[in-house]
């Protein structure tokens, strides 16, 4: 579903990703774990063409990113971020209906997913729906960004750090929930973090990056045996 | 202009505060036209602002009787009346609605702008949803900097035959009559204070 091919990508003469190569399968969910600076949301970028590969390819539903029109892809894939992103001056209901209005939805049927994807997401729409980010706590907004990513229903879901600014026990609850919702809803998922134990508990294979190469890939469960360095290292902060 | 011919400063005042407000109205809406559009343009284009802006700027450190004698001689926009005057008045506006348009699109969270981007909105939707709407409190301010100061610049259109409440301030001048330097300073003063309040007000209801 989502296919690295010998990707690489350099910044001013300044190799960021060497030859990355891996495949994320349809439904399940790949963790991208590395250090700040590894290149992991760089990678991440790659997947809806916010960055595009120096050399090698990255193939979303069998097709190179390359060829793909740009906002064809990136309304099939959901995008969450640390910061959120929400649109400021939109109420959480407008966040949410982005791109369902995009792609021109009647507004009946925008009303009822956003209102499904609220509840789902834990935040019950008579109270939220109304109300603008600034008025809202980073759990609650972290949220709205999932909620927001997942109202078209797309297939493909990028995940960068998106828990990083919470507090740890909000960070421990939206993680718990995550790990549900994603099991339900069987969505391609790429999750960027630094945190060795959000990628043990989300993942179903763990892809671990250092200097722009990946050092392990491995399945969650087999993680804890890894043998490398740096894989060593992770382990060791758990 | 038509010469509506009322009797009395009562008269005179409001015929010249109407001409004023023409002025600057037409001013500041062909300065919009233009500057609005422009900075847009500029955001997408780093390599143009620095030669455009400082074109702007240059014109905004020409003292106003100067570019006002400058215009006069040059075919076409020039001449003595209020079309000179309204060249000059748009040369000074462009500035601060250029600056604060571009530095209000600029100015935009970039985590917002890369969602917008991410989620699959063209250019134009982006545009039109996001940035013009954030930048759109920075934008007023810069429109309103430019009307106050047209206001008071607009009074030296009286020098070159443009008309407005200059026409009272230079005659005033002349003849050294108190009367009618206030009759032509009060209103325009005024005038300023109110775009100055009325603008400010708009701004405020873009708070986000």
């Amino acid at each position: 579903m989502i296919q690295f091919a010998d990707v690489s990508y350099g910044v001013n003469g300044r190799p960021v990703l060497r030859k990355l190569s891996f495949t994320v399968e349809r439904g399940s969910t790949l963790v991208l774990l590395g250090r700040s600076g590894s290149g992991k949301t760089t990678a991440l970028k790659m997947v809806n063409a916010l960055l595009t590969p120096t050399s090698g390819e990255v193939r979303v539903d069998g097709k190179s990113t390359r060829d793909w029109d740009p906002i064809e892809l990136r309304r099939g894939i959901g995008y969450v971020i640390q910061e959120t992103g929400l649109f400021p001056h939109f109420t959480v209901f407008d966040n949410v209906a982005v791109v369902p209005r995009l792609r021109q939805w009647p507004a009946d049927r925008v009303a009822a997913r956003v209102h499904e994807l609220l509840h789902r997401v834990g935040l019950a729409p008579k109270d939220f729906a109304h109300r603008f980010p600034r008025d809202l706590s980073g759990g609650q907004r972290q949220r709205v960004g999932v909620a927001r990513a997942l109202a078209a229903d797309p297939p493909v879901l990028l995940f960068d750090e998106p828990f990083g600014a919470l507090d740890p026990v909000t960070r421990f609850e939206v993680r718990r929930e995550f790990r549900a919702l994603a099991r339900d809803l069987g969505k391609t998922t790429l999750f960027v973090t630094h945190d060795v134990r959000e990628a043990l508990e989300l993942a179903d294979r763990i892809a671990l990056l250092t200097g722009g190469t990946l050092c392990e890939l491995l399945p969650a469960a087999e993680f804890r045996q890894a043998k490398s360095p740096e894989a060593r290292a992770f382990l060791e902060s758990l | 202009m038509k010469n509506t011919v009322r009797s009395g400063l009562a008269g005179d005042i409001l015929n010249l505060t109407a001409q004023h407000l023409v002025l600057v109205a037409t001013a500041m809406s062909i300065a919009i036209a233009i500057g609005f559009p422009l900075g847009i343009v500029l955001t997408r284009r780093a390599a143009w602002r620095a030669p455009l802006l400082g074109i702007a700027n240059i014109f905004q450190t020409i003292p106003s009787l100067a570019l006002f004698g400058f215009l006069i001689p040059i075919p076409f926009i020039g001449g003595i009346g209020p079309r000179t005057a309204i060249v000059a008045l748009v040369l000074y506006a462009l500035l601060p609605i250029l600056r604060n348009t571009l530095a209000g699109i600029l100015g935009v969270d970039p985590a917002v702008r890369e969602s917008a981007v991410a989620m699959g909105m063209t250019a134009p939707q982006i545009l039109r949803q996001v940035e013009v709407p954030l930048a759109a409190r920075t934008i007023l301010a810069g429109i309103r900097v430019a009307t106050v100061t047209t206001v008071g610049t607009a009074t030296i259109a009286a020098a070159i035959g443009g008309g407005g409440l200059g026409v009272f301030i230079f005659r005033g001048v002349a003849s050294v009559d108190t009367v009618q330097i206030l009759a032509g300073a009060v209103p325009a003063a005024l005038i300023a204070l109110i775009s100055d309040g009325g603008l400010g007000w708009l701004e405020r209801k873009f708070a986000v």
